[in-house]
């Protein structure tokens, strides 16, 4: 059986701190290590700041590899798939674990194929085969219809794994670590892409991604004035819009609003979905919601499986109601 | 100057077909191909495929369409030929059965693009409706040593560089990528065009070249899968939805705010 030495983890800093899946992908290493013994280490792009080392420590790390740069300062393909492939030549990790969030849909994959190993994408969960010491992820897969379990069987094994599919563990400043600064040189060709500009289209009020209440809209709503309904109820509940996919394609909201596999995942409270049929695709950005509700014409529907509270009918007589009522109910 | 473009097209189960008719072979581990439903092309790549068309329609340009699979529907796969691109390839070979192995696919379709003499730009669907993976197109272009530009809303050439709006989750960015280039295509580029009478008797004219890993001279016994499937099922769902009724729907809503209220979600 292989010996296994350590599972490292990429992060990158966001507005000053370290990206929350960092926490995450330290609860996955974690639960992996308690199998089979590995260091759990954390690399963390573009800092040299102590601090952000502690709390990954804290936070689960035994060790942390700080790499600064200003090429760092803003994520690009080219540059950061370079650094970590330089890492993971130096340190020669057994296992690489990256969030399946913005940067790593792009990381994840570059870097895979640049250590020409294979790569587990798209994880809910991950877990160590005792008996060979190979990485096994559970990964849905046919738009939620089937889980597939996957093995990796080159090296490193890597995994992408689903933003919110773990939950960090709790802090624990008595926790102690390496800290090791790491210096890379970056070949000044090495960038092939440029951003020439960046155009934001993100609506006003609470973020679709930080609400507390989602109330979304889909196919069967039939047009964009409806999206105002929402938005009313939305605003008494203090809460945001999202949509489908179909409703974002019929072009009655903008593509910030879509909730799901190719827009945004969100992991509110309560989300209240109206006329959605909950195709896997849809479900797969809002599995993470504590209740669902959905008001659908058909009881069919898929959305029904993933609800506690479900209404048949028609939104059109639905919706004015239930407004009325919560905003009594929240007047009082 | 002609450009020289590649699409990268996927046949796939249909999306679409009801939830009834999705069934699990357990014993291999694949999933049962309904006879009734035809597969479909991956819809992403439909939207490649346009994407390449809107490019033909102002410069000249030759498209050409790459596969790679075991089986083909032949009348599904010519689609992106009905639509108005020039050639299709299918790479089929039994070492792609049941292959789940990204590596796998991204190196039998970079040996073809190196057989067909490379290309200015690669369009690629942003991911395929089976596994969603988003991964190939990424591969691709690290095997090539070429650049990935993923999530185009409009894809554009100027000089010698490729413009691309890139889908962002607040809204998008303007990328400038050096040619050749490896782009990926979501939907939001728009409605894939429909095939018109002209382009479908086009199609059907045209035979696609057929190469398996012998024609692109592959040393098989190098493409071990680096990732494999060792079980495939249906996923238990435990929740219990409770309906809520009343005398109408309106009071059923009435009951509905009571309940959540009673539950303090709101």
């Amino acid at each position: 059986m292989p010996e296994l030495n350590e599972i490292l983890i990429v992060s990158y800093i966001r507005e000053g701190m370290t990206d929350s899946t960092a926490n995450e992908l330290l609860r996955a290493a974690r639960d992996l290590s308690d199998q089979v013994p590995m260091i759990v280490s954390l690399a963390i792009l573009g800092t040299d700041d102590d601090a952000l080392a502690k709390i990954a420590i804290s936070a689960g790390a035994d060790k942390v590899y700080l790499l600064n740069d200003p090429q760092l300062n803003q994520y690009q393909s080219d540059i950061f798939v370079h650094c970590m492939s330089e890492i993971c030549t130096m340190i020669n990790p057994s296992i690489v674990l990256i969030a399946r969030n913005a940067e790593g849909r792009e990381l994840a994959p570059r870097l895979a194929f640049r250590l020409r190993t294979g790569l587990a994408q798209d994880c809910l969960e991950v877990a160590m085969d005792e008996s060979t010491n190979r990485l096994l992820a559970n990964r849905p897969v046919y738009g939620g219809s089937a889980i597939a379990v996957v093995a990796c069987n080159a090296d490193p094994q890597i995994a992408a794994i689903r933003p919110k599919a773990y939950e960090p563990l709790d802090f624990d400043e008595s926790r102690t670590g390496e800290i090791i600064k790491v210096e890379i040189s970056i070949p000044q060709d090495l960038v092939k892409t440029k951003i020439l500009d960046r155009v934001s289209e993100e609506s006003e009020g609470v973020q679709l991604e930080d609400a507390r209440i989602v109330i979304a809209g889909g196919r069967g709503l039939g047009g964009p004035e409806p999206f105002e309904q929402l938005g009313e109820l939305a605003n008494i509940l203090d809460g945001a819009v999202g949509a489908s996919r179909a409703a974002v394609d019929s072009g009655w909201v903008p593509h910030s609003f879509q909730v799901g596999l190719t827009g945004k995942t969100i992991t509110p409270d309560v989300y209240i979905t109206v006329a959605i049929s909950g195709a896997s695709q849809h479900m797969a950005g809002c599995s993470g919601s504590k209740v669902i509700v959905a008001i659908n014409k058909d009881p069919e529907a898929n959305i029904f499986k993933d609800a506690k509270y479900g209404i048949v009918g028609d939104w059109e007589n639905i919706l004015p109601a239930l407004t009325e009522t919560i905003r009594e109910l929240t007047d009082s | 100057m002609s450009l020289k473009i590649a699409v990268l097209a996927k046949q796939v189960i249909d999306p679409d077909m009801p939830p009834s008719a999705f069934k699990i072979d357990s014993s291999v581990n694949q999933v049962l191909t309904p006879n009734s439903i035809p597969p479909v092309v991956n819809g992403f790549d439909e939207n490649a495929v346009e994407a390449a068309l809107r490019i033909k329609d102002v410069q000249e340009a030759s498209i050409t369409v790459i596969s790679s699979g075991t089986t083909f529907a032949l009348d599904v796969m010519k689609k992106p030929l009905s639509m108005g691109a020039d050639e299709l390839v299918l790479l089929q070979d039994e070492l792609l059965v049941n292959s789940i192995d990204t590596y796998m696919v991204a190196s039998v379709l970079a040996a073809a693009i190196k057989k067909l003499g490379g290309f200015d730009l690669i369009l690629c669907g942003r991911q395929a409706s089976d596994w969603d993976n988003a991964q190939l197109p990424l591969g691709l272009a690290e095997l090539l040593a070429l650049p990935c530009i993923t999530l185009g809303k409009k894809v554009e050439l100027k000089e010698n560089h490729v413009l691309v709006e890139r889908v962002t989750t607040d809204g998008y960015e303007i990328i400038e990528g050096q040619l050749p280039c490896v782009v990926t295509v979501s939907n939001e580029l728009g409605q894939p065009r429909y095939p018109t009478l002209r382009g479908i008797m086009a199609a059907t004219r045209k035979k696609p070249t057929i190469w398996t890993s012998v024609d692109l001279g592959l040393d098989v016994s190098a493409l071990t899968p680096k990732i494999s499937l060792t079980d495939l099922f249906t996923p238990e769902r435990n929740q219990e939805c409770e309906m809520i009724e009343g005398e109408n729907e309106a009071d059923a809503a009435k009951n509905l705010a009571l309940k959540l209220r009673e539950d303090k979600l709101i």
